[in-house]
């Protein structure tokens, strides 16, 4: 479609042409404007703070890098997590985002601007959601002209499920990953249309950052084999081809390789395979039309069935030696979270602690309205646009579409992956729509004619025709009961579809379409408007709740982990389940067991296993580990849900893997997961509970009234006899316990009713004490 | 430098904050108990008041250190002991065993049990080292104190001497059972032995037992043997043997039981043979030390002195073995003697003097601790060859026993396993009668360096000959191809 903008831009003069490219310049301008403001809602109504879970590590890992330097950030050896194992932070972590980070940071200091490492985190993701946009344009571009890379532009500055993880705060890898990915498949294109090897070592970089950056990076290397592959089969195998795909093979390896995390990873796992294969076969490909060039059509024939004949024995023998090969490792050379992609319910089966993780889980029908809202409907236009006509790089939009739709619906963190596909697509459908309007309208604006009458009887059958296909391709998206603007999208769709051939609309027809196709667009504006400002906001550490007498802050993380940094010792050990690992050590800077980078599933399993076992036998477990304190997240008071009794089923699962004297069934009551008087004893006994619900009657004057699972609990009254609590949240979110010490003496085995009524008074007195954690 | 159970630096300063407040109160209480505390002393000298002025000074300067933790770092012999009694008469009856403990420079505070004004503790400062608990009989005591005060005050790491007897209440019994030594719970039973009884005139009371079954331990009982038997009246006790804090000092004969010697035995007794222990002693976690005694008789002046001769056996002591028995006993249970520290723990590789903060993997290092012995007076230096260090982590990698100087110093070198992680150097060193040391030291260990790898591997160097020379073929080769015609 580039050739048709072109073709209607040739009459017109230069000066129209540079006017239109500054104008396109300030549009992008301003898209990269929208695309860093729009993310900029969490530092307004929250502040600037660093979200959720993941971030934190960066940011810590960030810091560590501005105060160390390259070299020791690379040769980390980090001994405050996973203790006592420690974490080799600089071979397990992708430093593209911290890197990235540090590098501006310095820059900006190299500036004189002085700005604090953590206001650079917390707006690196929404600068660099700017670059995407701009890198969505260029890709589109290349696609189908300026028009439809505008479009995509804005599109993608403010889809939501982008937004979604790139606020100001949410310093995750994603944030510059999703450049990265744009960029180099920018340049992958740009190198397919040019033929040009100094964009295809251009493109070998880019895939290197985004190796650097997420791992992720293995979609990329996975689909431009698919698609050279694609090409081949299709019989549009090409020099250009060639130069796009065999030095990024090369280049993007041999660099991949360098990344500590990945290394021998990036020849040696089943995920790099299907490019090595497509390597392969590009250049038999190569040398057959070579051979073809130089050899007479009748003898070229006899060639190809010797060679033919030949390479299939090898092939086979090759084939069989590889197979043979992948099948001897466990997991056929995959990773679990590879693995779960190919077959969605892999983790579910074999691996809890990837299936433990909501965002793993497949996502839901509305999560797609959420998440892309209008898009949705106006992809499937914007794949039949990229069939006529079809080039390399439609068909590479195509095939990133279709995969990405895969993915995003085995994962929903991969809806970020499929975002930037639906973009472009939904650019290409809007522009292609808005250029068939408006060319009807002006060509009814300079001849009125009515010619055109004729020819829009005849394109009714066509509408027809295309209303069927599209029928069929939009059966899932449509599912959703957005009647409404399923009619808006519809419409401009068939219309851009059957301008092909006619080109010329009535004007009625037009302008009606139009407006509607603008009132679209204003639907998407505000969706992403409200998304970015009420749901994608919340930085997850603060909570907030709207009630009749006002706003509530719950402000209990900060408060609890501030309590751990000033109350304990520096070198004291932190139990926790491994969602607040990360916040644990960057926040109160206190060792872990476990945290968010789930590398270790048997250390894992064990604080697991003490979650769900007893108190003595869990308060064995945490002092071999040296634990000091155990942290607990409760939400049964304020109605907090994302609480450890909720994920406490996953603790049972993934410690019951390792050691099976944890069973699942001893925790639920006819398969049913549930606290109150029903409950297991083994449930009520376990040290999640109690440490969950200790004091917990006295909130509500005896009731015990758990307001997340809203329900009376099982158990209200009973004494911790090997942890003391020392510090509880203003609004019980985070509960601390101590470990008592081993006991001083150990008690003879006389009858304790005696003892008992002469030692009444003390043990009442200690236990009022023990409210008091200073004391 | 490391210090068993304190930190260094740090406390000092806390110390003597302490200290003052110790000071201060100490000298305001002093003035309305003089007059009490010179009755009580056998020789009160009214030409000391001078002098005592300063004694009190001096005293209360070391006692803070006493007073603020068990037993002071540098001197960890108890100082003052308050001794509770049934009955004034026991002072007298038993002065060998109280004037020896005078003699050794123990301050005695002597009080009736039911004395309201008891205390072990005022402003939260212990104002006693040890107990003596010489009332068996006693159902409540006076003031504040009960059980729980008690055990409170052992649990501060104070040490605790208790003698029951034949009519123990069920408050020694309690405090006993808390500790884990468990009296025989039929209250009118006794030990009985008719195969080792002590001869003497009143033919057929076998209560009286001439136990000589003693513990083989020179840290509790001395290295001098006690030759003649301890005599011994009272109850029987019986520890749990699963229990490690607890030893049996001085265990009944295979012949003894525990019943009650008035009445017919019906039914066999729950205590018999050498299960029964006479005498124990326990050493709790924060190495307080108490002695549990089923016989206050044990520590009478009447049994110091009496000739004993064993049933069955010719021999005849002119003297039980009672008073070297007892007067060890309270050695080892006052911190005179197994009283060990462990300072000075030292690590670095090896060819440096520095200790790092953290380790590589297959490092060479050296590790040393300075280990000491309180003799009673003074820090000697502790010999053995059975000290042991490990290198932990969730497991002991390295498990190595010290070679010593015999001054002291205990070292070992070893090399750092191929395994990173959070390591500690760790000293669990748990000997019959010794406090038990357990130092651990946390070091992280790390994997090499990207730069600490071999640059080239003689292995690879075919593989280095190929890439090198298939880069200048091809480079040949595109010459070649491009410039030849």
């Amino acid at each position: 479609m580039a050739a048709s903008t072109d073709t209607t831009a040739a009459p017109s003069s230069t000066l129209r042409n540079a006017s239109g490219n500054i104008l396109a310049f300030f549009i992008l301008l301003l898209i990269g404007v929208l695309a860093f403001s729009i993310r900029l809602f969490s530092v307004i109504k929250y502040e600037s703070v660093i979200h959720e879970f993941d971030p934190y590590f960066n940011y810590r890992v960030t810091q560590f890098l501005t105060k160390n330097g390259v070299y020791d950030f690379w040769n980390w050896f980090d001994d405050r997590t996973w203790y006592p194992l420690g974490r080799v932070i600089g071979g397990t972590v992708y430093p593209g985002l911290t890197l990235t980070a540090a590098t501006m940071w310095k820059a900006l200091h190299f500036l004189n601007i002085p700005l604090s490492v953590e206001t650079v985190c917390v707006f690196t993701a929404p600068v660099f959601s700017a670059f995407a946009a701009w890198a969505t344009y260029l890709l589109t571009k290349e696609v189908k002209g300026v028009g439809a890379g505008l479009t995509a532009a804005v599109l993608l500055a403010m889809v939501p499920s982008y937004i979604s993880r790139s606020v100001a705060g949410s310093y995750d890898n994603e944030a510059v990953a999703i450049f990265a990915l744009i960029f180099t498949f920018y340049l992958y294109i740009k190198t397919l249309n040019t033929g040009s090897l100094f964009y295809a070592t251009l493109n070998s970089i880019s895939y290197f950052y985004m190796v650097c950056s997420w791992g992720g990076y293995t979609f990329i290397i996975n689909l431009i084999p698919m698609h050279v592959l694609l090409c081949i089969v299709t019989s549009r195998y090409s020099p250009r081809l060639y130069i796009a795909y065999a030095p990024l093979v090369v280049l993007g390896t041999l660099m991949a390789a360098l990344v500590p995390v990945v290394g021998f990873n990036a020849v040696m796992t089943s995920e790099h395979f299907a490019s090595f294969l497509v390597f392969i076969i590009i250049h038999v490909v190569a040398l057959a039309y070579y051979i073809k060039g130089i050899l007479s059509p009748k003898m070229f024939k006899v060639a190809a069935t010797l060679v033919i004949s030949v390479g299939l024995v090898v092939c086979c023998a090759v084939v069989a030696v590889l197979i043979a090969v992948v099948a001897s490792s466990p997991t056929k050379g995959w990773s679990g979270r590879s693995l779960s992609l190919l077959d969605p319910t892999y983790a579910s089966k074999y691996i809890p602690i990837i299936a433990s993780v909501s965002e793993h889980q497949p996502p839901t029908w509305p999560s797609y309205f959420m998440d892309i809202n209008v898009l949705a409907f106006l992809v499937p236009a914007g794949i039949i646009a990229c069939f006529s006509p079809l080039s390399d790089a439609s068909s590479f939009v195509i095939l990133y579409i279709v995969m990405s739709v895969y993915f995003s619906g085995v994962m929903v963190r991969l809806m970020l992956v499929f975002a930037p596909a639906a973009c472009i697509m939904s650019g290409v459908a809007l522009s292609e729509a808005f250029d068939a309007f408006t060319r009807s309208i002006k060509f009814y604006a300079f001849q009125t004619g009515d010619t055109v009458s004729a020819s829009t009887v005849s394109m009714e059958n066509n509408v027809k025709e295309i209303e069927k296909k599209e029928e069929s391709l939009k059966k899932r998206p449509s599912k959703k009961n957005k009647k409404k603007e399923k009619e808006n999208v519809e419409k401009p769709l068939k219309k851009s579809q059957t301008e092909k051939r006619p080109l010329i609309l009535p004007v009625e027809a037009s302008v009606f379409a139009l407006f509607l196709t603008v009132l679209l667009a204003a639907f998407y504006v505000v969706h992403s408007v409200w998304a970015a400002a009420e749901a994608y906001s919340a930085p997850s550490i603060v909570l907030t709740s709207h009630s009749r007498d006002g706003l509530h802050v719950f402000d209990d993380f900060r408060e609890a982990y501030a309590w751990l940094s000033h109350n304990t010792h520096v070198d004291d050990k932190v139990a926790s389940w491994w969602d607040y690992g990360y916040q644990t050590t960057a926040m109160a800077n206190r060792t872990v067991i476990v945290d968010n980078n789930t590398w270790n599933n048997t250390h894992i399993a064990t604080v697991g296993t003490a979650m769900s076992s007893p108190e003595k036998a869990a308060w064995e477990i945490f002092n071999s580990l040296d634990v000091k304190y155990v942290l607990v997240v409760f939400g049964g008071v304020v109605g907090y849900s994302s609480d450890d009794i909720n994920k406490f089923l996953w603790m049972v699962r993934i410690g019951g893997g390792v050691f099976p004297h944890i069973k699942e069934p001893d925790y639920l009551r006819d398969g049913q997961y549930r606290i109150d008087s029903q409950a297991t004893p083994t449930m009520l006994n376990s040290l999640m509970y109690k440490l969950s619900y200790y004091r917990f009657v006295e909130t509500d004057g005896g009731k015990g009234y758990d307001r997340v699972r809203g329900t009376e609990i099982g158990k209200k009254y009973f004494k911790l006899t090997h942890f003391e609590e020392v510090f509880t949240t203003h609004h019980w979110m985070v509960r601390i316990y101590k470990l008592k010490p081993q006991k001083n003496r150990i008690r003879g085995k006389t009858k304790k009713s005696r003892s008992k009524t002469s030692s009444k008074g003390p043990t009442k007195t200690r236990t009022i004490t023990k409210k008091n954690p200073w004391h | 430098m490391l210090v068993v159970g304190g930190n260094d630096g740090s406390d000092g300063g806390m110390v003597v904050v302490e200290g003052m407040s110790t000071w201060q109160y100490h000298l305001n209480l002093q003035s309305p108990n003089t007059s009490q505390l010179r009755s009580r002393t056998l020789n009160p000298n009214q030409n000391m008041e001078k002098f005592s002025i300063a004694t009190v000074f001096i005293a209360s300067i070391s006692l803070l250190l006493a007073l603020t933790r068990s037993f002071s770092v540098e001197n960890p012999t108890d100082r003052r002991i308050l001794v509770l009694l049934d009955d004034l008469a026991l002072k007298s009856s038993h002065s060998i065993f109280f004037t020896s403990l005078q003699a050794r420079g123990f301050e005695l505070d002597f009080k009736l049990s039911d004395d309201p004004k008891i205390a072990l503790q005022r402003y939260g400062q212990h104002l006693y080292d040890g107990l003596i608990l010489f009332s068996p009989t006693t159902e409540r005591f006076g003031g504040s104190l009960d059980v729980a005060a008690i055990l409170d005050f052992v649990d501060s790491g104070k040490d605790l001497i208790v003698a029951a007897d034949a009519s123990a209440s069920d408050l020694i019994r309690n405090i006993a059972a808390e500790c884990g030594v468990d009296f025989d719970e039929d209250p009118s039973a006794v030990v009985i032995d008719h195969g080792s009884y002590a001869v003497s005139e009143t033919e057929g009371d076998h209560t009286l037992i001439a136990a000589d079954d003693f513990i083989y331990s020179d840290v509790l009982l001395g290295s001098t043997k006690i030759e003649a038997p301890v005599l011994f009246k009272g109850i029987g006790h019986s520890v749990n043997p699963a229990n490690s804090l607890v030893l049996k000092v001085l265990s009944a004969s295979q012949s003894a039981y525990s019943a009650n010697p008035k009445s017919k035995l019906s039914s066999p007794p729950s205590l018999s043979g050498s299960s029964i222990s006479l005498v124990s002693v326990v050493q709790a976690r924060n190495n307080a030390r108490f002695v549990f005694s089923g016989s206050l008789d044990l520590f009478s002046n009447k049994f110091f002195k009496s000739p004993v001769q064993k049933a069955g056996s010719s021999n005849k002591y002119a003297k039980s073995g009672n008073e070297q028995f007892v007067t060890e006993l309270s050695k080892w249970v006052f911190h005179e003697r197994g009283h060990l520290k462990a300072v000075n723990v030292r690590h670095h590789r090896v060819g440096e003097t520095d200790e790092p903060a953290i380790y590589r993997i297959n490092d060479d290092l050296q590790y040393s601790v300075e280990i000491y012995e309180w003799s009673g007076s003074s820090w000697e230096p502790y010999v053995a060859n059975d000290v042991q260090v490990q290198f932990y982590m969730m497991s002991p990698y390295v498990l190595k026993t010290m070679s010593t100087n015999k001054k002291g110093l205990f070292h070992a070198s070893f090399k750092v396993p191929d395994v990173y992680g959070v390591f500690q150097f760790k000293v669990e060193y748990q000997r019959l009668g010794y406090t038990s040391l357990s130092l651990a030291k946390q070091i992280p260990v790390r994997p090499f360096r990207h730069n600490e790898y071999e640059r080239f591997i003689p292995t690879a160097f075919p593989y280095y000959g190929a890439s090198f020379s298939t880069m200048a073929a091809f480079l040949i080769f595109s010459f070649v191809y491009l410039y030849s015609k």
